[in-house]
């Protein structure tokens, strides 16, 4: 464990300042995928990231930013460690980056999916509906459940007719 | 922080990172900075086998499922097909060097230090050393025949890895529990799909129902245990294919009766490969992995020393 210190401060500023490569309106610690920073003495940051799908690619983008952010706030010795489990929820986006999403045309995750004991669930109807975030109503459909990037799911508005992205539950 | 255009982005010092992915080496371990603790008591070239059987399996399915780009029904299918291949392609990357880890006589000899092990693995291993099923390496047919095989093969994996995410290895646990609800996704929309088409026309329930007929004699070989399993079980490291059948029956039929197909009779599975044999766990595969794998290794191969 870290004592907390001025250091430490710096360090989590700059390491919370990155943002998603792919959902830059969102920083690592909006996403949840930033699990945490330490500095190990006496100068070495270790910082834990999570990635969001198996395969997201945007994983060694964000090691490299993350990287780059703490060696331009003064921190040459920077270790960048993945942790895998607890696996990455979208229940772990922030409310300020839920608003963050809304606002810039992206409708945020419905709560992840609860599975009690047993297989999970089947799911054959439509998932939950999404709110527009342009016009704010309940009225949208599912166009497809895979969108430009892992995290997302495309959708379309019948109240104003337009289509728009949503980070999907997981 | 923010760039005015991607180029900038893509040309900022990585930090020692090597180079970004547009044009770089950057490709990190898979595992790179994942708790890798191997638990004791383990048999490791069994626990490694098993493995790799599952990174296989992936990792072909992943390939297949990519050809599919620039020749899906829409464009919305193309990005959903290519997403299902890249979590596909993660889970791969991870179990390969997962097996590597375990088991380093896996690693072909002969290749280049520089090369990882996932990329040894998956580009320098002849199809003989390959332990996917031969559900996987299956040539394409029509759509209906991609929406059989894709709900047949998401949901026995999805069985299977809700399975492990309770292995005693840390790295399969973790890799396993990330992957559940990305498959269930997958499984989902194959599902969808298998519905669509099954309760659609009388040409797309045709063809669906045709695509299941000629996967189904490959279904068999996915419940059958091999010793490698066998041992990994007892170790408490893998799980026993067997166990997940009712489990896949189950979500069969229910589909099944959904889309207004007949389900294959679970007893019909695999006329005409009985008895019930591993085949491609054990590395016995059709001509079609081979020619699969001459495409997907042809750069690799052709550039042992290349670096990108």
């Amino acid at each position: 464990m870290t004592v907390p210190s001025p250091e430490l401060d710096r360090a989590r500023a700059a390491a919370g300042a990155v943002v998603d490569p792919e959902l830059p309106m969102l920083t690592l610690v909006d996403l949840g995928v930033l699990r945490s920073v330490e500095i190990e003495p006496p100068t070495r940051v270790v910082v834990t990231v999570t990635p969001t799908y198996s395969g997201c690619p945007a994983l060694v983008e964000m090691r490299a930013d993350l990287v780059a952010a703490l060696h331009r706030a003064g921190f040459p010795d920077v270790d960048i460690r993945t942790a895998l489990a607890p696996p990455w929820s979208s229940d772990w986006i922030t409310p300020e980056g839920r608003a963050a999403l809304r606002e810039h045309g992206i409708a945020p995750p419905g709560p992840a999916p609860r599975r009690g004991r047993g297989p999970v669930p089947l799911r054959l109807d439509p998932p939950p509906a999404a709110r527009c975030p342009r016009c704010d109503s309940p009225d949208t459909d599912q166009l497809a459940a895979f969108g430009a990037t892992a995290c997302r799911a495309l959708r379309r508005c019948r109240g104003c007719g337009e289509p728009f992205e949503q980070v999907r539950e997981l | 922080m923010a760039f005015d255009n991607a180029y900038e982005a893509l040309t900022e010092d990585a930090g020692g990172l090597g180079d970004r992915w547009a044009h770089g080496t950057g490709f990190q371990d898979a595992l790179s900075g994942v708790d890798d603790t191997v638990p004791a008591g383990v048999d490791l070239t069994a626990a490694a086998r098993h493995v790799l059987g599952l990174a296989d399996d992936a990792l072909v399915m992943a390939h297949r499922l990519s050809e599919w780009c620039t020749h899906a029904p829409e464009l919305e299918e193309e990005v959903a097909l290519a997403n299902i291949a890249l979590d596909l392609l993660g889970q791969a990357r991870s179990l390969l060097a997962r097996a590597a880890q375990l088991d380093p006589g896996l690693r072909p000899a002969g290749v280049p230090g520089h090369v990882p092990d996932e990329d040894a693995l998956a580009f320098f291993r002849a199809a003989e050393d390959y332990r996917n099923v031969r559900l996987v390496e299956a040539p394409h047919g029509d759509f209906g025949h991609l929406v059989a095989r894709l709900l047949v093969f998401s949901t026995w994996r999805l069985a299977l890895l809700d399975r492990l995410s309770g292995s005693r290895d840390p790295v399969v646990a973790a890799v396993a529990a990330k992957a559940v609800p990305e498959v269930a996704y997958h499984r989902d929309h194959a599902a969808g799909w298998a519905v669509r088409l099954g309760d659609g026309t009388d040409e797309s329930h045709r063809r669906v129902a045709e695509g299941l007929a000629e996967v189904w004699p490959l279904v068999e070989e996915l419940f059958a245990t091999t010793d490698a399993e066998r041992t990994a079980v007892a170790d408490g490291t893998g799980v026993d294919p067997a166990t997940t059948r009712a489990e896949f029956a189950d979500v069969l039929s229910r589909v099944c009766d959904q889309a207004t197909l007949d389900p294959p009779g679970m007893d019909d599975r695999g006329a005409g490969d009985a008895p019930a044999v591993p085949r491609g766990r054990t590395g016995q595969h059709t001509a079609a992995l081979r020619d699969l794998l001459a495409e997907m290794q042809s750069v690799a191969r052709a550039h042992p020393e290349g670096r990108w």
